[in-house]
Parts: C-alpha cells; sequence; structure tokens
C-alpha cells in the first residue's frame, strides 16, 4: 500500500486563514480530545503530571512575528498538521504499508495495527506532522477526522473535522480542493491561499490563508494628503466658537 | 485499490450525550458531555447554545482532564500542622460542619463582622452575598476588586451597563471596532466569533493596548500605547472629535445628560449639582418652548446649549462644560501623544476613522420605534463604531476615569446602543440609581439591613462607622474608595492583618487562590497568613473551600472540598452574572453529568446547610432547614415575588412562565431537556436604544429584570462624583478626613478626566522605567489549568517578553536570564525577545508560576521551577512615603486593584538554577499528588 | 536530527560486518575451514547486531517482520531484504568454506559466482540503508549521492581492515577519509542550497522577515525530540577533527608500522571508534527542515 495512489479524484483539506486565527489552540485540544477517543489508539501522554511532560499532539499552534521592511512587527498565529500532500513523501517511505494515501479522497493515513514505530515516516515529513504516540508505539497524524467526515453515527453537522467544528474564530475551513467550485477552493482563489514550502515538492492539499495588510500603510499613519483629513477639518478651535457652530447647526434643524 | 485498509469510518465514542454548561472559565458556554460507561471521554461545544453555537476553547475541550486531575481534593480536611505545612487530617463532613459552627456560631450572635467571607472567581455571588446579608456581616464582596471594577462602576455610573460581560459590539453592524486593553476577557468565545464576523465583512479591527498579541496580532492596526494613558489618548480624540463638530447632536441631546442645567455659580454650595425640579428631576431646556422643563418631560425637546440664571444663580448645560473642558489646547494630539506613546497622527488618523465610520454612512435598520417622552422614530439609526475595552484600561489607578472617558467617546459619537455600537445585554440596562445602595449597618444575631455591595449616590451612602472609619474590613465604601461597588479582595488580608481599621476573627474563602496568583505581594500575603501574636494566629479561623489542592489550601485550618463542574448543579442566573447575549435574555444551569467519586459536596448545598444550621432566617423555616440542597434552592427560592434564580420555565396562572412565575417543581427538568439554558429573544423593536426605548423598558418589566420602566440618561456628568468633590470642599456634613481632600478634588472629577497612576506619585519613575504587564494566556485560565495535562503542555512555563530597545540595551541573547526589580522585590526569570511592543513595556502570561507541590505536581514541575509570577512583585501597598499612612495600590474612585501600574527596572542576570524567588515547597494534602491519577478513580 | 544510539551503532556495526561479507565474498583464495568459521562468524555477529540493535529502534519490534512488506517504495524494506539474502547467501558460502572443504574442489568456480552474489547483497544492504537517509529531501544533509558513497566507501574501508587487507585497506582509508572530508564540506551548504528557510515554511515571508514568537507548546514534542535536536553541535569541529583522525589518519599510519597483528588490530579499533563520531555526527549535525517551524535546526 505505500505506492502513491494515481491521483485522486477528490482532495480533501484544510484552508487556514492566518488573517483571523487568534492563537487560542481551541483545535489543538479539539483534536487531542477526539483523536483520544477515536481513531486508533488514544493518544498518549507520557508524565503527564511530572516535571518533564510531552504527548502527542495532531496539531499545533505556532506564533511567529514579522518584521516588514517599515512599520511595526507583525504577529501571525501559524496552526500546523498534516497537509495530506499530493505526493506524500512520508507514504512511500513506509517499509510496512502502514502509512497510505486513499485513492478516493486524498486523505493520508496510518495503519496502525501494521504500523512498526520506525519513525521513517515523520522523518521524510517536510512539516513535522506526525508524531510517535509515546504509549501506543505507533505513528500517529492528523487523520483529517475521517472518522467524523463520513461518520453516519454523527448528526450530518457534526461530520466536519473537530478542528473546523471548534474553531472560535472561523479561521479553519473543510473542503474539496480539487474541486475549484467548493466553499474553499472559492476562499483560497478569493484570498490567495497558498501552499507552504512549495519547494519540497510534497505539493500539499492544505492551503494557508495570508493575513491581510496591516496598519493602513497604504496611507500611513500620518500622510498629509490624507482623504480624511476633511473629516477633522475644524469648525472651531475655542469653547466659544464651538458653541456658536452649535448655535449655528442647532439653528438650522 | 484492494488492499487499501478499511479504518472503522463510524466509530461510537460515546453511549451517552448530557448537555451542561463549561466552567474551565468565567464564559461559560454550553456543552455537550460525552460519556461512556458513566465515564466522561469527550466534551464538545452545544450547537444550540446562544453563547458559544457549537464552538469550544482549548479550556473547554480540556474539562475532561480537570474532573481526572491529580490534585483533587478528596475529602473535608483539618489543619494538623502550622498554617502553611500543608499537614492535614482527613475528617467527616459532620465534624467539618461542627467545626465551622464552632466558629461562626458566636460571630454571629455577638460580632457578625468578625466574618469575612470572600469569594473568588464563584458564579454564586447573588447565593454568597445574600448568604453574607443573612449572616449578618457586611465583610462580603466577590473578586471584582480585583478585576475589573473600574469598567463595571465607570459603565454603571455613566452608561447603566458596561463593558465586561454586561455588554458587547454589534458584530453584525459595526464598521470599525476599537479594542483597548484586552487580551482574553470574559466573553472568550463570542469575542473570537464576533471577530471572525467583522472580518468577514470586511470591517476594521484597531488594537490599542501595548502588546500586539492575541486579538491585536489580528488588528488591522494597532496603537502601541504607553501603559495608563489611555485616557490622554481618548481624550485627545475627544478633542479633535468635538473640534470638528464630529460628534451625534441629536443623540447627545436626547439620551445622554448633555442638556442638564448645572449650577455653575463657583461660589454656590451646589455648584456643579443638577438643577431639579421640586419633584428631584433634573431640568433640561426645552427647545419647543425654550422654558425648563424634566429631562424625561413627554415630547420634550432638550436643548443642548441650555443656559439659565435663576435666584441669582447661572446654570449652564453640561454641554456648555464640556466644550469648556475638551476644548483646551492640553488634550491636542501634540501635547499628548509623547506621554501616550504614540504619534500625533495616530491619534489625528483614528479620530477621522472614527468620525467617518460613525457618521459617512450610518447604519439605518427600518424598524420604528418609540422613546420614553413618546417620541415616535422612523427607523433606528445607528453608528457602526463599537468600542470594547478590558483590564488594560480597568488594571490602572486612573481606571476609572478612563473607562468614563471611553463612554463619552461612544456617546458623542452616538455609538451606545445604537445600531452597529456597544449594546447591553439583558439585565442591563440598569442605571446605578436603580441598584441597592451598601449596607453596613451590623446588629448581632440580624440580617443586615440589606446587600452589603451597592452603588453609592453620595457620602451619605458610604460604610462608615458613627466615628467615621470604615464599616468593612477591605475598607470598601470608605473615603479612600467611595465607588468600591465591587469590594477589595485584595485588601482584605493586608487589612485583617494589620488590625486596620479592626481585627477579624473568620475568613472565609471560596474559589480564591489568595495565598498565591490572586494576591499582590504573595510573599507578603503568605506571613499575613501565619503571622501570630500572642494569641495564636492573627487571622484566628481560616475555612477556604475549593475544589483542588491550590496553594491557598495549605493555609487553610478547615477545608471545605467541592465538586467539580461536571458533578453538581450551578445556576447560571440573570440575578448573577448571567450569559445573556444583546438580543437575547439567557440563563443556564449546570447538573450532576456525572457522579462524584470523592467524599465531596457541592459548596452552595453545603453553604446552605451551614445556613440552616446558623438558624439564618432566610434559609430555615420553622426551625428546620428552608432548602434540601442547592438545586431545591435553585427551583423554590424567590428574591422578589415571581423572581427566583431562574427565569426560564416558571409556573404561571396558566401554565409555564417565563420570566416572572411561580417556582415550578419541574424546571431544573425542562433545563435540562433543553441543553441545560433557557433563552429569551427580545422583541426585534426593543433590541437596540434599549435605556430609552418603550418597548424595551415594557418588556423588561414583563420579563421581570425591572418592576417599573427605567428610562435615564447616559450621565455624562456624573453627579454623585461631584457630591463627593463637593464633601471634599467643606460642604456637607459628612466629611472627610483631611489628608484624603485633594486627592478627592483631584480624582473624582464628574467629567472624564485624567489623572497619571497613583504610583507615580509614589515612586520614581525615573528609578522604575519600565511598564510590567501580564496578559491571560486564551488556553488557560488562572490557577487551574496548571493541573491539566493536556493545557500544561502548552502553557508550562512563562518568560519575561522584553522590547527591542531593552533586548539591545541590556544584550540579551536567546536563553539568557533578567533581574526584574521593581519598589516592592526582585524577580530572576528567563528572558525572550518581542518586537511587537511598546518600547517600555515587559509582559508575562499570567498565573503560570505555580508554588511546588501545589496542583497535584511534581514538584520539579516547569511550572515551579521555571514559571513565575509577576505578583510577587507588586504590592498591595503603594511605597511608604513617612506619612504613618497605609495607601493601597488601588483606583481611588473604585478601589480596583492596580495591577498594571507596575513599574520596574531590568538588569542581565546569569542563570540561577530556578526562576527567583523560590518558595518552599508545600506538602500535597492527602489523596492529591502526581500519583493520583485518574487510574484511581 | 536525534543522534539514536541504536541507529548509530546498527549502521557503523552493520557496515563493517557487510563490508567484511562483501570482501570476503569476492575473495578468489577464500580462507576455509576453522578460519573461515571464524571471519565468517565476525562478520554475520556485526551484522546481525547491528541488525538487532536496530530493532530496538523500533517502537514495536514484535511486528518487525512487517518491513518486509513494501520493497517496492521502501527502501528500508528493500534494506531488509537486502540483509536477509546477504545473510543468507554469505551464510550457505561460509556453512560452505567451514564444512564442506571437501565439495570445494568439486564445486570449484562454482562457488565464486554464490560469492559474488552474496558481496552485491552485502554491499547492496549498505547502499539500502544509505538510501534511507539519502533518499529524504527533508534533511538536505544527507538527500546527496555523497552519502551512499561515503556509507559504501567506509563499509569497504573497513571490510578491508577487518579482513587483514593492509595495502587496500590504507587505500580505502586514504581515499574514504578524503570523501569524509568533503561530505562535511559539501554538507555544511546544502540546507541553505535547499532553499528553505522559515519565510517558506511559513509562507510569510512576502510580508517581512518573520522569527519564532511563542512557541506552540512549552512541553516537548516528538518532532523537537526527534528532528530538532541541536545538542552537541557545538563541538562539531573538534568532534570532525577526532573522527577524522581516529577513522582514517591514525589507522593509515598504524597499518605501515611492524606487527601488523597488534597493530592492524589497533587500526581497526581506532577506526570504528572513529566510524562512530563520524556517524553521530551525522545525526546530530544533520538539519531536518521541520525544525524551522521550531525556529531551530
Ligand atoms: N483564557 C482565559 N480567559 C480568561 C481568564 C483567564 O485566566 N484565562 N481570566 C478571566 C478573567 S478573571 C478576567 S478579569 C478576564 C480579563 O480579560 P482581559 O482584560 O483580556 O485580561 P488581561 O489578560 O489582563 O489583558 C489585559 C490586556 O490589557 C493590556 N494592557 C495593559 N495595560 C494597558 C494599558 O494601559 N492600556 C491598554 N490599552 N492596554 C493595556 C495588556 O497588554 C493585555 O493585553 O479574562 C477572563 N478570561
Ligand atoms: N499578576 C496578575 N495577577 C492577577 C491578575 C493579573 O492580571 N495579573 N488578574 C487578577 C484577576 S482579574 C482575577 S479575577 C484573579 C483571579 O484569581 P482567582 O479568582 O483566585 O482565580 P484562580 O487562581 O483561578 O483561583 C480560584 C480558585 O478556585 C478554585 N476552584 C476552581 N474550580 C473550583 C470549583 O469548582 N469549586 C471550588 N470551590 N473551587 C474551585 C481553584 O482551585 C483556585 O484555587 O487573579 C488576579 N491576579
Ligand atoms: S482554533 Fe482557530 S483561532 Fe484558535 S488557534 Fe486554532 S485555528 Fe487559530
Ligand atoms: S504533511 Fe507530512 S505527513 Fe502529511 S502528507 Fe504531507 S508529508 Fe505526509
Ligand atoms: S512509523 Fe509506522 S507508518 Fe511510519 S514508516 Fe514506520 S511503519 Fe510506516
Ligand atoms: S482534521 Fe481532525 S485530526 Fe486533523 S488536525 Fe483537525 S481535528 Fe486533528
Ligand atoms: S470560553 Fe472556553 S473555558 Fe470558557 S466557558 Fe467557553 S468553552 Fe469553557
Ligand atoms: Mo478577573
Amino acid at each position: 500500500m505505500t505506492a502513491l495512489p494515481p491521483e485522486p479524484v477528490r482532495k480533501l483539506g484544510l484552508v487556514i486563514d492566518l488573517d483571523t486565527c487568534v492563537g487560542c489552540h481551541a483545535c489543538v485540544i479539539a483534536c487531542k480530545g477526539w483523536n483520544d477517543v477515536a481513531y486508533g489508539a488514544p493518544l498518549g501522554d507520557a508524565d503527564a503530571y511530572g516535571a518533564d511532560p510531552s504527548g502527542a499532539f495532531l496539531n499545533r499552534v505556532h506564533s511567529y512575528e514579522v518584521q516588514p521592511p517599515d512599520g511595526p512587527a507583525q504577529h501571525v498565529h501559524f496552526p500546523r498538521s498534516c497537509l495530506h500532500c499530493d505526493s506524500a513523501p512520508c507514504v512511500p517511505v513506509c517499509p510496512t504499508g502502514a502509512s497510505y494515501k486513499r485513492a478516493e479522497d486524498g486523505i493520508v493515513l496510518v495503519n496502525e495495527d501494521a504500523c512498526i514505530g520506525c519513525g521513517l515516516c515523520a522523518w521524510a515529513c517536510p512539516y513535522g506532522a506526525r508524531e510517535m504516540d509515546p504509549s501506543a508505539g505507533v505513528m500517529k497524524k492528523c487523520t483529517l477526522c475521517v472518522d467524523r467526515i463520513y461518520n453516519d453515527a454523527l448528526p450530518e453537522q457534526d461530520r466536519e473535522p473537530a478542528c473546523v467544528r471548534t474553531c472560535p474564530s472561523n479561521a479553519r475551513h473543510f473542503g474539496d480542493l480539487a474541486d475549484p467550485e467548493s466553499a474553499a477552493s472559492q476562499l483560497v482563489e478569493a484570498r490567495g491561499g497558498f501552499a507552504l514550502m512549495p519547494e519540497t515538492g510534497a505539493a500539499p492539499v492544505n492551503r494557508y490563508l495570508p493575513p491581510r495588510e496591516k496598519d493602513w500603510d497604504e496611507t500611513g499613519w500620518g500622510d498629509e494628503t490624507d482623504v480624511l483629513a476633511p473629516w477633522l477639518a475644524p469648525v472651531a478651535e475655542e469653547p466659544q466658537g464651538f458653541l456658536g457652530w452649535l448655535d449655528r447647526t442647532l439653528g438650522k434643524v | 485499490m484492494s488492499d487499501q485498509p478499511t479504518p472503522d469510518l463510524a466509530p461510537r465514542v460515546s453511549d451517552t450525550i448530557r448537555k451542561t454548561t463549561c466552567y474551565m472559565c468565567a464564559c461559560r458556554c454550553g456543552i455537550d458531555v460525552h460519556l461512556r460507561q458513566g465515564r466522561p471521554v469527550l466534551i464538545e461545544g452545544n450547537r444550540d447554545h446562544p453563547k458559544n453555537r457549537g464552538v469550544l476553547c482549548a479550556k473547554g475541550a480540556a474539562g475532561l482532564k480537570q474532573v481526572t486531575s491529580p490534585a483533587r481534593l478528596r475529602a473535608p480536611l483539618r489543619r494538623v500542622g502550622p498554617r502553611g505545612s500543608g499537614q492535614f487530617r482527613e475528617i467527616s463532613w459532620d465534624e467539618a460542619l461542627d467545626t465551622a459552627l464552632s466558629w461562626l456560631k458566636p460571630l454571629h450572635d455577638a460580632a457578625p463582622e468578625k466574618l469575612a467571607f470572600f469569594t473568588g472567581r464563584d458564579q454564586s455571588q447573588s447565593l454568597t452575598g445574600w448568604w453574607a446579608e443573612q449572616f449578618g456581616t457586611p465583610n462580603h464582596a466577590a473578586h471584582g476588586g480585583l478585576c475589573s471594577v473600574n469598567m463595571a462602576a465607570a459603565g454603571i455610573y455613566t452608561l447603566g451597563g458596561s463593558f465586561w460581560e454586561f455588554g458587547a459590539p454589534d458584530w453584525d453592524h459595526a464598521k470599525l471596532l476599537l479594542l483597548f486593553g484586552v487580551a482574553e476577557d470574559h466573553d472568550s468565545n463570542p469575542i473570537k466569533m464576533g471577530l471572525a464576523r467583522l472580518k468577514a465583512r470586511g470591517a476594521r479591527i484597531v488594537g490599542v493596548n501595548p502588546i500586539r498579541s492575541g486579538y491585536s496580532a489580528i488588528a488591522d492596526a494597532w496603537v502601541a500605547i504607553t501603559p495608563g494613558t489611555d485616557g490622554l489618548f481618548i481624550l485627545s480624540l475627544v478633542h479633535e472629535l468635538l473640534k470638528a463638530g464630529r460628534i451625534d447632536l441629536d443623540f447627545l441631546a436626547r439620551f445622554s445628560n448633555a442638556p442638564v442645567l448645572l449650577d455653575s455659580d463657583p461660589a454656590s454650595p451646589t455648584r456643579g449639582l443638577f438643577l431639579r425640579d421640586d419633584a428631584g428631576r433634573p431640568q433640561v431646556i426645552d427647545r419647543r418652548t425654550g422654558k425648563l422643563a424634566p429631562w424625561d418631560g413627554q415630547g420634550v425637546q432638550p436643548d443642548l446649549r441650555g443656559r439659565l440664571r435663576r435666584a441669582g444663580v447661572t446654570h449652564v448645560s453640561v454641554m456648555h462644560e464640556m466644550a469648556d473642558r475638551y476644548l483646551a489646547p492640553h488634550w491636542a494630539p501634540e501635547a499628548v501623544a509623547g506621554r501616550c506613546g504614540v504619534t500625533p497622527a495616530q491619534i489625528r488618523r483614528i479620530a477621522a476613522e472614527l468620525a467617518r465610520a460613525a457618521f459617512d454612512d450610518p447604519v439605518i435598520l427600518h424598524r420604528p420605534w418609540t422613546d420614553f417622552r413618546g417620541h415616535r422614530h422612523d427607523s433606528m439609526v445607528g453608528r457602526a463604531v463599537a468600542v470594547h475595552a478590558m483590564r488594560g484600561i480597568s488594571a490602572h489607578s486612573n481606571g476609572f476615569q478612563t473607562a468614563r472617558a471611553l463612554h463619552l467617546l461612544q456617546t458623542l459619537l452616538g455609538a451606545v446602543e445604537t445600531p452597529g455600537s456597544f449594546r447591553f445585554k439583558p439585565p442591563y440596562p440598569k442605571p446605578a440609581d436603580a441598584h441597592p445602595r451598601p449596607h453596613s449597618r451590623t446588629t448581632p444575631g440580624q440580617p443586615l439591613p440589606g446587600p452589603a455591595l451597592g452603588y453609592p449616590q453620595g457620602p451619605e451612602d458610604l460604610a462608615l462607622r458613627p466615628d467615621g472609619t470604615p464599616a468593612r474590613i477591605d475598607k470598601a465604601f470608605s473615603w479612600e474608595n467611595p465607588l468600591s461597588v465591587h469590594g477589595l479582595l485584595h485588601m482584605v488580608i493586608p487589612n485583617a492583618a494589620a488590625g486596620d481599621p479592626y481585627r477579624i476573627d473568620t475568613l472565609f474563602l471560596y474559589m480564591a487562590n489568595m495565598a498565591w496568583n490572586s494576591s499582590m505581594n504573595t510573599r507578603g500575603t503568605i506571613d499575613m497568613l501565619t503571622a501570630q501574636d500572642g494569641d495564636g494566629y492573627v487571622i484566628p479561623h481560616i475555612i477556604v473551600s475549593d475544589a483542588y489542592s491550590s496553594e491557598t489550601v495549605a493555609y487553610a485550618d478547615l477545608v471545605l472540598p467541592d465538586t467539580t463542574y461536571l458533578e453538581r448543579h450551578d445556576c447560571i442566573s440573570l440575578l448573577d452574572r448571567p450569559i445573556s447575549e444583546p438580543d437575547r435574555a439567557a440563563d443556564a444551569i449546570r447538573w450532576p453529568v456525572v457522579t462524584p467519586d470523592r467524599d465531596v459536596r457541592p459548596f452552595q448545598s453545603v453553604l446552605l446547610d451551614l445556613g440552616a444550621r446558623l438558624g439564618l432566617p432566610g434559609m430555615t423555616r420553622n426551625g428546620a432547614p428552608r432548602y434540601r440542597d442547592y438545586a431545591d434552592y435553585i427551583t423554590t427560592h424567590e428574591r422578589r415575588p415571581g423572581i427566583g434564580p431562574l427565569a426560564g420555565w416558571r409556573s404561571g396562572p396558566a401554565g409555564i412562565a417565563h420570566g416572572r412565575g411561580d417556582p415550578n417543581e419541574a424546571q431544573l427538568q425542562s433545563y435540562i431537556a433543553n441543553g441545560g439554558v433557557f433563552q429569551a429573544e427580545i422583541p426585534a423593536e426593543a433590541q437596540y436604544f434599549k435605556p430609552w426605548n418603550a418597548a424595551y423598558q415594557d418588556w423588561a418589566v414583563t420579563f421581570g429584570l425591572a418592576d417599573a420602566p427605567q428610562p435615564y440618561l447616559i450621565q455624562l456628568w456624573c453627579e454623585p462624583l461631584r457630591r463627593f468633590q463637593l464633601a471634599a470642599e467643606g460642604h456637607g456634613v459628612i466629611q472627610p478626613p483631611d489628608h484624603l481632600r485633594g486627592r478627592i478634588i483631584a480624582t473624582h472629577d464628574p467629567l472624564p478626566g485624567w489623572h497619571a497612576p497613583m504610583s507615580d506619585g509614589f515612586e520614581d519613575p525615573v528609578e522604575y522605567p519600565i511598564h510590567a504587564l501580564s496578559q491571560r494566556p486564551m488556553a488557560m485560565y488562572h490557577s487551574w489549568g496548571s493541573q491539566n495535562a493536556w493545557l500544561r503542555q502548552i502553557h508550562g512555563h512563562n518568560p519575561l517578553y522584553l522590547p527591542t530597545l531593552w533586548w539591545d540595551r541590556l544584550t540579551l541573547k536567546e536563553g539568557d536570564w533578567v533581574r526584574v526589580i521593581s519598589s516592592r522585590g526582585t524577580l530572576t526569570v528567563p528572558a525572550a525577545h518581542m518586537a511587537a511592543l511598546n518600547p517600555h513595556t515587559v509582559w508575562t502570561w499570567n498565573a503560570i508560576g505555580k508554588r511546588k507541590g501545589a496542583w497535584g505536581l511534581d514538584p520539579a514541575a516547569p511550572e515551579a521551577t521555571r514559571g513565575f509570577l509577576l505578583n510577587h512583585i507588586i504590592s498591595e501597598l503603594l511605597p511608604d512615603r513617612g506619612d504613618g499612612r497605609r495607601w493601597a495600590n488601588s483606583d481611588p474612585v473604585t478601589g480596583q486593584a492596580a495591577w498594571f501600574d507596575l513599574r520596574v527596572r531590568l538588569e542581565k542576570s546569569a542563570a540561577p538554577t530556578e526562576s527567583q524567588p523560590a518558595f518552599a515547597p508545600v506538602s500535597p494534602p492527602p489523596g492529591t499528588g502526581p500519583s493520583a491519577t485518574e487510574d484511581a478513580c | 536530527m536525534h543522534p539514536a544510539r541504536s541507529l548509530i551503532a546498527f549502521t557503523t556495526l552493520s557496515g563493517l560486518g557487510f563490508g567484511l561479507l562483501a570482501w570476503l565474498g569476492i575473495d578468489p583464495t577464500p580462507p576455509t575451514g576453522a578460519v573461515a568459521a571464524a571471519f565468517y562468524l565476525v562478520a554475520a555477529a556485526l551484522a546481525l547486531a547491528g541488525l538487532g540493535v536496530s530493532a530496538l529502534h523500533l517502537r514495536r519490534p514484535e511486528r518487525a517482520w512487517r518491513a518486509f512488506r513494501e520493497w517496492r517504495t521502501s527502501w528500508l524494506s528493500r534494506e531488509a531484504w537486502t540483509a536477509a539474502l546477504a545473510l543468507a547467501l554469505s551464510g550457505a558460502q561460509g556453512l560452505l568454506l567451514t564444512f564442506g572443504t571437501g565439495l570445494l574442489p568439486a564445486l570449484g568456480m562454482g562457488l565464486a559466482p554464490l560469492g559474488w552474489l552474496a558481496a552485491a547483497a552485502a554491499l547492496g544492504t549498505v547502499l539500502c540503508t544509505a538510501m534511507i537517509y539519502a533518499q529524504l529531501a527533508t534533511v538536505p544533509r544527507w538527500h546527496h549521492w555523497s552519502t551512499p558513497a561515503l556509507f559504501l566507501a567506509l563499509a569497504i574501508t573497513g571490510g578491508a581492515l577487518l579482513s587483514g587487507r593492509i595495502a587496500v585497506a590504507s587505500v580505502a582509508l586514504a581515499l574514504t577519509g578524503a570523501l569524509q572530508l568533503w561530505c562535511w564540506w559539501d554538507g555544511d551548504k546544502r540546507f541553505a542550497r535547499a532553499g528553505h528557510s522559515l519565510a517558506t515554511a511559513t509562507g510569510l515571508g512576502g510580508i517581512g522577515t518573520p522569527r519564532p514568537l511563542f512557541p506552540a507548546h512549552t512541553a516537548r514534542s516528538y518532532v523537537m525530540d526527534e528532528m530538532v535536536c541541536t545538542v552537541g553541535r557545538r563541538h562539531a569541529r573538534k568532534l570532525r577533527a577526532l573522527s577524522l583522525a581516529l577513522m582514517t589518519v591514525l589507522p593509515v599510519v598504524l597499518l605501515q608500522l611492524p606487527m601488523p597483528h597488534l597493530f592492524g588490530f589497533l587500526a581497526l579499533v581506532s577506526h570504528v571508534i572513529g566510524v562512530f563520531v563520524s556517524r553521530w555526527l551525522f545525526f546530530a549535525e544533520a538539519e531536518h527542515v521541520s525544525g524551522l517551524y521550531y525556529g531551530r535546526r
């Protein structure tokens, strides 16, 4: 199963909006919670209350500071999980066939029953998206909530990834990125969504929406020819003048 | 492909789903708790809940780990070692209640004020406040005084409602949102959902915050304000808008007290008070007649230009005073910008953006409505400018006035309760004078004559003893802070230890981690809790109710172990801090969705039990307990006839009634059947202009939020403040002590003003040139989060973030440590660099640092070895200036704890083995600790 | 990358073992009898010890047999096959040489192809091992033809040393040393050459220069432990010198001394220690691109 399937007709994936992500980590814990009870072995933690805790998480939220050439530094929250790559390099390296990409929707999964925990797939992933479970000793990764999106035991509206369902800022979207008509593809189109590290050749399916332009720098804080200047044209500099203006203005109505 | 594995695509993760209310923070979202054979296995957001509509934050989803935490207390505890040693004996509930009774009964019978009952972040304040009132002690408050009373008091005295969780931006219509000093707030999820809605509509967000993180990180523009200077910045915006005449004259005239006439005679003993008619109604000039008229007369059209000379005294409208005040050149952008750490151009830019957003394209909703003067409006016209603010404004000792300035700005723009602006959530709006006044007169064996907390209208409402000294242990409602409407939790222990104003006997704490992250001056507080005099401990008895082994538990003589939030009934009541949204009133419950596996009891039930054993009037009937337990109280208690803790599914003459109605035995069942929540949509015609909208006022009466319509005006001129000023000027019979006169005159300005943070007068800003702040991490709740196996992996320790200027000055590099020195003490902590910071501000995450041995963690946990609190170097008192007085580090109007006034200087340090100061470990109470994991249950 | 002891031991020992097997396989005048037994046992022991240790690296070693499955795409699977094949073929050869002395004349030149096949499988195993690393575009330092070249060179050199081929070993040592030096020199530039940066990793380069601000988590994680290990890189230069000295320079000198048994043995020991250090550096200095997200490489 380690060969990549022919290009899937559907490419399910996530679209993550860096303009609205506030870095709240809700998606991190929703993902942990779901995957602790659903797909495969529970997501383990080691030394949970100890001096050196660690655990498997399938989604992590970083935070970066970006210094533009001029203007104040900006701050971008950055969720990171498996991108369900088209040419997933994590798949062919797997010796057991445990790691595979689904032919029907492109989701990249690990068959935990076959995994020997060699870690090679994680080494092959450029995005650091795979984590070995500290308890079960098998490779864990984002399943794109394959056991939610097709889960007929769940109400229809809940058949979406746990992280998408929970995101309070609506920064996570799920859909078929092979279908240009899907809402997800439309978002990518409208907002100039991009892929991470295209130079790795992994061809990620997930897309990121860039932060919108910040700090009103198209006019600058201090531009004198500001279109806004008329909004502050004085009617009076002095209290007396102001009260005169008030008289005139109220007299009119 | 044939050999592609087929995973189980439809796992059934649970056998039961129970809907209740989250309590991983005070936002109180609806949750679906999935159970497998009675054990909770997954928590998701309730899609039908008005608060969160299905979304959930990190803490909410991690709630599972709170219910299995190794820090959970397991049985009542009686101290056996010295205080603070953490040595306890597990006792029975009978012994626990008898012990409590043996301390409380004598106090109740002889000196009820010797019981100080203070609560932290609980959501049962309507119960705890009522209990204290029945006990007869004025010494009760919740945590508001150390949290955001500046915001609450300024909002209620000015607008009749406040930010905090009592109001919200009109997310559907606002085009510009100004966010002042908000990192997370109580409305955690609604704010995030709202920001997303703004973004989706292309609305713009401006973050005014020394730190660009969280909400400010996604804001379109960032104002890197210098802490404590927002008032200057805001009043400069006011200056620019007034100068340009960009104000909503119609709104001001109709809905604010700008047209109300004031005595403006400098020599008059009533200078600055309103001109009133015989019925006491403030007067305006009616534009139709040019004559005096009461503010609320039918058809009256108040004239902003009002001016009148009567009996030799000139009266002018508040508008005159405002013009005089805010057009003065010292509010000009050039005059304030440097101090605020912004440029004049930035101030102008924002003023212009405000003017454009407010007046270029008003929001018009085609909903006719009628105001309280009988005037019919064809549509609802609003201003698409919303403002929201929180502790960045509030937690400074000038925060009351700053929040008032913000409300002035909103009012000038017509941006209060209008479409597109800031909206109240029921039971607000409710003006200050519709709230009770504070009560403090104690009678042994008797209840207080009314609630301890309230809204003073003048010196006669202060809580003073006959000799003029404070009647309350926290000195709330004293001349030191007359409008301290939430009390001063942060002063209880220091005052009790100092015997100033008097000694107490029993300190009863519920849900407040006062020996750690909730106190200023942690070390000092610990010393006060353990201080002894000849007869033993200076505070003879300490009772603590907690659910977990917090740092404070170690200082208790008696511990009443609480259930966790999935194991008990709770009531999120309209009488308390409800979960309403601007277009709907809502309340909710928690109910035991899992059964406790330890010898713990819900605190509220224990409190009612104690009350009954004490024979408190409200809690007994014919000598027997009045309530079986808290659930029984929730269903059957009535505050006023027909009004109980819960508004939904009461019983009316013709079956079920909402709002008003008799108790209904089956009420809780109805809540449970409806996901734990009740909501009542406000009729469309009543959804905006609530304070003035006759339809809303009538709805509020029908629903039971008020007993009669109570329209009111926005109090730009705040008369109660003027009354305190007048007293300080020497008028009236109730007089402040002389040493406070000057400060009252300077800070109780009836028009919004700005004064420098109080500490500037006590310590040298040049010696301590850097502001030090803390922020809420979105994925942690105060101290509770660290016991959570999942959350602590995200925030297990915290560095101090330094701006580039100081990072370079100290030549720091990654991995370096710094010494942080305030006038109170020194920290040595890991440093990190952050460029998007006000150049003279450093900060860290709040409440990550933990004491060794607490919270069920390994004593070598990173929270204890690398984590730290700023609290160790913040003081509850301002530095001694040799006048023999204890000056609280609080706002002089409200008593709000001035956490964010902290100033420090920095030095590079060699890396110590652990962050400093290091505290000796406490020994974990029985049954807690890292080995007491979930498998033990 | 985390310099896992199991992987360092495995690649070093099995490289040596398979190198020896390769030399034994192509030896036109192979040892026989007890001498053969000794040689083959040493070689097999090294190879098997290496494989055994490598199983420690698996989190589910009881399922190791599953690794044979995906030989069509996976170098790890191919390594399993070639290793098994090499051990089988060499085993057959070794058994014949040891116990089948009587049969040998009958087989005559017939034994040679078996040896060549065994040698090919042994070197194939080393190649597969090396390809496991070389295929990883995520680790630019490894993703290069020189990775298999160096692994093979070391196997051949080590094998030569072990089998007492002094002249060949001397030359091989010199060449391998040169190759190793070049690998370090060129390897240092490969990450930059690959063009990955935090800007491309986050796609935020269009706005300005990104740098990590808040960590995604303060606790440890598998990715950080495994991929973002930076321990000991500070000493890399010294360790390189040490490695080169022990691995090649010293052995070459020792081999030129009299008493070949003693100094040959010392040369071998020195070489093996040198290879251990080199392998440690191979992992410790390797920078995984995912480290960019953590602000580390
Ligand atoms: N996740 C989470 N949510 C919480 C809590 C929690 O612990 N965790 N706690 C709850 C509680 S009790 C409260 S009170 C609320 C508090 O909610 P917030 O008010 O959002 O709380 P803080 O984190 O104190 O944030 C204060 C903000 O003000 C900024 N600030 C400080 N000084 C100034 C100033 O002078 N001017 C301006 N403009 N900004 C300034 C700080 O940089 C910071 O961003 O959060 C509640 N919600
Ligand atoms: N430096 C600095 N310090 C601050 C602030 C700041 O911004 N900076 N913010 C201040 C503010 S606004 C606030 S509100 C305070 C918050 O301070 P607190 O209200 O003290 O909040 P917590 O630390 O969460 O402590 C609450 C206690 O309640 C306990 N508890 C939790 N759940 C339950 C339960 O179900 N039942 C019972 N009985 N107990 C329970 C916890 O174990 C804990 O001991 O901190 C203040 N301290
Ligand atoms: S839940 Fe949404 S807003 Fe929060 S960190 Fe994840 S993507 Fe960002
Ligand atoms: S992100 Fe990594 S784990 Fe996911 S498909 Fe791509 S290479 Fe594989
Ligand atoms: S860790 Fe498991 S899934 Fe990954 S390559 Fe090894 S066997 Fe395959
Ligand atoms: S799609 Fe599912 S598995 Fe993947 S990150 Fe989101 S919640 Fe986790
Ligand atoms: S914001 Fe989070 S923690 Fe707070 S109530 Fe909602 S889900 Fe719970
Ligand atoms: Mo608070």
